[in-house]
C-alpha cells in the first residue's frame, strides 16, 4: 500500500531515506540542503528512524564520517550542498576509491563567489569526475524513488560504489508537490538490509585504505573505473524492476516529443519540467521541439543517449554552469566527445542558463528553440562556443 | 622490557598487532610507542589512521603491517572517521546487527595531523563527544614529507621550512599546547607521553582505554632522522626531554591535573639541546630564552596539579 501526500521535497527526501533504513547520518547545515537533515535529525529524536546521527563540524569531517560508518558496514546517508560539497571534495573520491555505497542527496546550488545561495549547477559539476553514480531528479517523486533505488545500486556487489541523487535547490528542494510515498514493506522487500563484503571489525580485521606505488596505482583506478561503467547494467537492472514493483518507470535517459522532432534539448534537472512546457506551446504553433533528459549521469549512459539522437539534426545543451574556460559547459563536452566518437553529422548548441537561481521561462527556452533552427550554426557574441540566456552585458 | 612487567597491562604481551617488516627509519619512537600501546588495547580494537609517517611505512598495497581493524582515509580527519567508526559499530551493536561488545575505536595521527591541519575535526570529535582515544604521535614536524615545521616544531627548531640564517633562528614561534587544548574540551581523560617511559605510557593507554568518552594521549616521538640525532639516541633524547622539563609527563583526569613523573631538580635544557642537530646553530642566549620558558611552564604546570 502506498499513500500520495502533498510534501516539501526536501521533507520527502528525508522520509525516503527513512524507508531506506538508513543506519548512519552525517550531516552539516547549509542552505538549501536543511530541510533534509533537520528532518531526519526529528526523525531520529523521536524514534521513528534507529540511527546514529553524527552531528560534524564541517562538510569535510561528515564525509569523512561518512566514511568511517559506511565502513563499519552501516547503511550510511548524507546530504549537502555547494560550498559544503566542495569543503567534502577530498573525500568524496576516497569515498568511491574505498569503493564505499554511500549515499548523497546533492540539493545543487551555485558556488561563491559572488556568494548565492540559489540553485545552479557549480556544485556538481566540478564534482562530477569523482567516481560517484550520480542521478538527476526532474520533480518531487523521482527524489524519494532514486533515494530509494540508490541504496540498492550502490550496495549491488557488482558496484559497491558511492551514489549521488542531485535535486535543484529551491526550485526543486523547497516546493511542494504531491508525492506517492511507498509502504516499508514493500521497501524492505524491495531494499534488503546491507550486505558487505568486507566491514572494519575485530573478529577479521582488515586494513582498508592502504596506499598503492605506481606498479599498482593505474590497476586500483582501472578496476574502479570499470566498476563505475559496468554499473549502468545494474542502475538499469534496478530501475526496471523499481518500475516493476512500484508502477513507476524509470529509464536511464527520458524523452518528451523525440519522435518527431528534428531539434532536441537536452539538460538536467528540474528545467526539464520548463522545457516540456515551451515543447507544448511550440507544439500548438505547429512546430516541434524534443527533450532528452539525462536521469543517469555518471556514468554517462552514452548507448542510450546515441539511441534516441538517432536522425537528429540538432541537439541544444542546456546547462546551468559557466564553463571556467573550457570551450563549452561540461555536458556539452560529453556530447561532443560522442557526436565525434560516432561520427554524428549534427548541430551542437550550447546555452547556459539558470545560474545562481536565475530563472528561465518557457518563452526564453522558445526563443532558444527559434534561433537555433533558424541557422545552421549559431555565432555567440565574442566569439564564445555558447550562448548566455538572458545575460546583460 | 621484561614481558613480565607488560603483562600487568595485557594478557597477551608477546602478541604484535604492530608487526615487523613495516619501513619506518632505524631508531623511530613513533612505532615503538604504537607497538606498545597497541598491546594494551588488546585485539578488540579498531584504528583510524591519519596519513602521515606510521601510514606510509605500515601499508603499501597488498601489504599491511596491520593486525587489527585499520582505516587511512586522509590526513585531516582521523577523529571524524573516528567518529564514524564509533557510531557505526554503535547503531550495528543497537540494531543487534553486530554482537554486543567493548570495541576501542583508536585514531592515530602525527603532530602535523593532529595539531594543524586536523586539529577541527579533533575537536568536534571531543565536544561530540565519541568513546574514542586519540593518539599524537609527535615528532615534531613534518616529517613524512621531509622535515617541514608545524605547529609542533619546538622553538628554535631547525627544519627544512624554519632554516636557520642571517635572518632568522630557525622556528620562530613556541610549540602550541595541544594536550591543553585537549583538556580544554573537558574530556574525561588527557595525558603526555612518551615511550622512553614505557610503563608511565602503558598505564596511560590503560585508563584512556577504560574512559567513557574521549580520551587524548599526546606521545613524544623523538625522530631521529629529524632530528639530526644518532639512530641509537632516540630513548635517551625521550628520557632528557622529560628530565628538563621541556617535555612533562602528566595526566588530566576529569579536570583534575597530576604530574605522573617528577624530574625534579630539572636537569639543564641544554643537556637536550646539544646534542640534536636540529638546534645545532642555536646561541646561549636562544638556549637560556628556551632554559626560561621551560621554567616557567613547569611552575604553571605544578601549580594546576597534585604531584605523585
Amino acid at each position: 500500500m502506498s499513500t500520495k501526500k502533498g510534501m516539501e521535497v526536501s521533507i520527502a527526501a528525508s522520509v525516503a531515506a527513512k524507508l531506506a533504513r538508513v543506519e548512519a547520518i552525517a550531516a552539516y547545515p547549509i542552505t538549501p540542503q536543511t530541510h533534509i537533515v533537520e528532518h531526519l535529525a526529528e526523525l531520529v529524536a523521536n524514534g521513528e528512524l534507529e540511527a546514529a546521527y553524527i552531528n560534524v563540524e564541517s562538510e569535510h569531517s561528515a564525509m569523512s564520517a561518512c566514511v568511517g560508518a559506511s565502513a563499519t558496514g552501516a547503511r550510511t546517508f548524507t546530504s549537502t550542498s555547494s560550498q559544503g560539497m566542495e569543503l567534502m571534495h577530498e573525500i568524496l573520491f576516497i569515498a568511491s576509491g574505498m569503493r564505499l555505497p554511500i549515499v548523497m542527496a546533492a540539493v545543487n546550488r551555485a558556488l561563491s563567489s559572488p556568494l548565492s545561495i540559489w540553485g545552479d549547477h557549480s556544485d556538481i559539476m566540478a564534482a562530477r569526475d569523482t567516481g560517484w553514480v550520480m542521478v538527476f531528479c526532474e520533480n518531487g517523486q523521482e527524489v524519494v524513488d532514486s533515494i530509494i533505488m540508490a541504496f540498492k545500486i550502490a550496495e549491488d556487489r557488482r558496484v559497491l560504489l558511492p551514489m549521488m541523487v542531485n535535486l535543484d535547490g529551491f526550485s526543486l528542494s523547497h516546493v511542494i508537490e504531491p508525492i506517492e510515498f511507498p509502504s516499508q514493506e514493500d521497501v524492505d522487500r524491495f531494499l534488503p538490509p546491507y550486505n558487505p563484503l568486507y566491514t572494519l571489525h575485530p573478529d577479521k580485521p582488515v586494513t582498508m585504505g592502504a596506499y598503492a606505488m605506481p606498479e599498482l596505482y593505474t590497476e586500483a583506478k582501472y578496476s574502479q573505473e570499470m566498476a563505475i561503467r559496468n554499473s549502468k547494467t545494474v542502475v538499469k537492472e534496478v530501475m526496471d524492476q523499481f518500475s516493476r514493483e512500484f508502477g513507476r518507470t524509470y529509464n536511464l535517459v527520458e524523452t518528451y516529443n523525440t519522435e518527431k522532432a528534428d531539434t532536441v534539448f537536452m539538460a538536467l534537472g528540474s528545467i526539464n519540467e520548463n522545457i516540456k512546457t515551451a515543447i507544448d506551446s511550440l507544439k500548438e504553433g505547429g512546430k516541434e521541439l524534443g527533450l532528452v533528459s539525462l536521469r543517469l549521469f555518471r556514468p554517462f549512459p552514452d548507448a542510450e543517449v546515441l539511441e534516441v539522437l538517432k536522425n537528429k539534426k540538432k541537439i541544444v545543451v542546456l546547462e546551468r554552469v559557466m564553463p571556467g574556460g573550457a570551450m563549452n559547459g561540461p555536458l556539452f563536452n560529453e556530447m561532443a566527445s560522442l557526436v565525434v566518437s560516432n561520427g554524428l553529422n549534427v548541430q551542437l548548441e550550447n546555452f547556459i542558463f539558470g545560474l545562481g537561481g536565475r530563472d528561465v521561462e518557457p518563452e526564453e527556452l522558445m526563443d532558444v528553440y527559434e534561433q537555433v533552427v533558424s541557422s545552421a550554426k549559431l555565432s555567440h557574441a565574442d566569439n564564445k562556443n555558447y550562448g548566455v540566456i538572458g545575460v546583460r552585458s | 622490557m621484561r614481558m613480565k612487567s607488560l603483562e600487568r597491562y595485557t594478557d597477551n604481551p608477546e602478541f604484535e598487532y604492530a608487526t615487523s617488516g613495516h619501513r619506518a627509519c632505524q631508531g623511530c619512537a613513533e612505532i615503538l610507542a604504537l607497538r606498545l600501546g597497541l598491546k594494551v588495547f588488546g585485539r578488540d580494537s579498531i584504528i583510524a589512521m591519519a596519513t602521515g609517517c606510521m601510514e606510509i611505512i605500515s601499508t603499501p598495497l597488498p601489504t599491511t603491517s596491520w593486525r587489527l581493524p585499520w582505516i587511512h582515509v586522509a590526513f585531516e580527519n582521523a577523529a571524524a572517521v573516528a567518529s564514524g567508526i564509533e557510531s557505526g559499530i554503535g547503531i550495528l551493536m543497537d540494531k543487534g546487527k553486530i554482537a554486543r561488545k567493548d570495541i576501542n575505536v583508536i585514531a592515530i595521527a602525527g603532530d602535523g595531523g593532529t595539531s594543524d591541519i586536523g586539529l577541527q575535526a579533533l575537536s568536534g570529535a571531543m565536544e561530540r563527544g565519541h568513546n574514542f582515544t586519540y593518539i599524537c604521535v609527535d615528532n615534531e614536524a613534518y616529517m613524512n614529507t621531509g622535515i617541514q615545521r608545524s605547529s609542533s616544531t619546538p622553538f628554535g627548531a631547525m627544519t627544512t621550512t624554519s632554516p636557520p640564517g642571517k635572518k632568522s633562528i630557525g622556528q620562530a614561534t613556541q610549540k602550541k599546547n595541544m594536550p591543553k587544548i585537549a583538556a580544554a574540551h573537558n574530556i574525561p581523560y588527557v595525558a603526555t607521553a612518551c615511550p622512553s617511559y614505557p610503563f608511565d605510557f602503558l598505564a596511560k593507554i590503560k585508563k584512556a582505554k577504560a574512559a567513557k568518552g574521549p580520551a587524548y594521549i599526546h606521545v613524544l616521538s623523538v625522530c631521529p632522522t629529524g632530528w639530526r640525532i644518532p639512530s641509537d639516541q632516540a630513548i635517551h633524547y625521550g628520557r632528557l626531554a622529560v628530565r628538563t622539563g621541556i617535555f612533562p609527563l602528566y595526566e588530566v583526569e576529569n579536570g583534575r591535573y597530576r604530574i605522573t613523573y617528577s624530574p625534579e631538580p630539572l636537569r639543564p635544557v641544554s643537556e637536550y639541546i646539544k646534542g640534536q642537530g636540529r638546534f645545532r646553530h642555536l646561541t646561549e642566549d636562544l638556549i637560556a630564552e628556551i632554559q626560561d620558558h621551560v621554567n616557567h611552564d613547569w611552575q604553571d604546570l605544578k601549580n594546576h596539579s597534585e604531584m605523585k
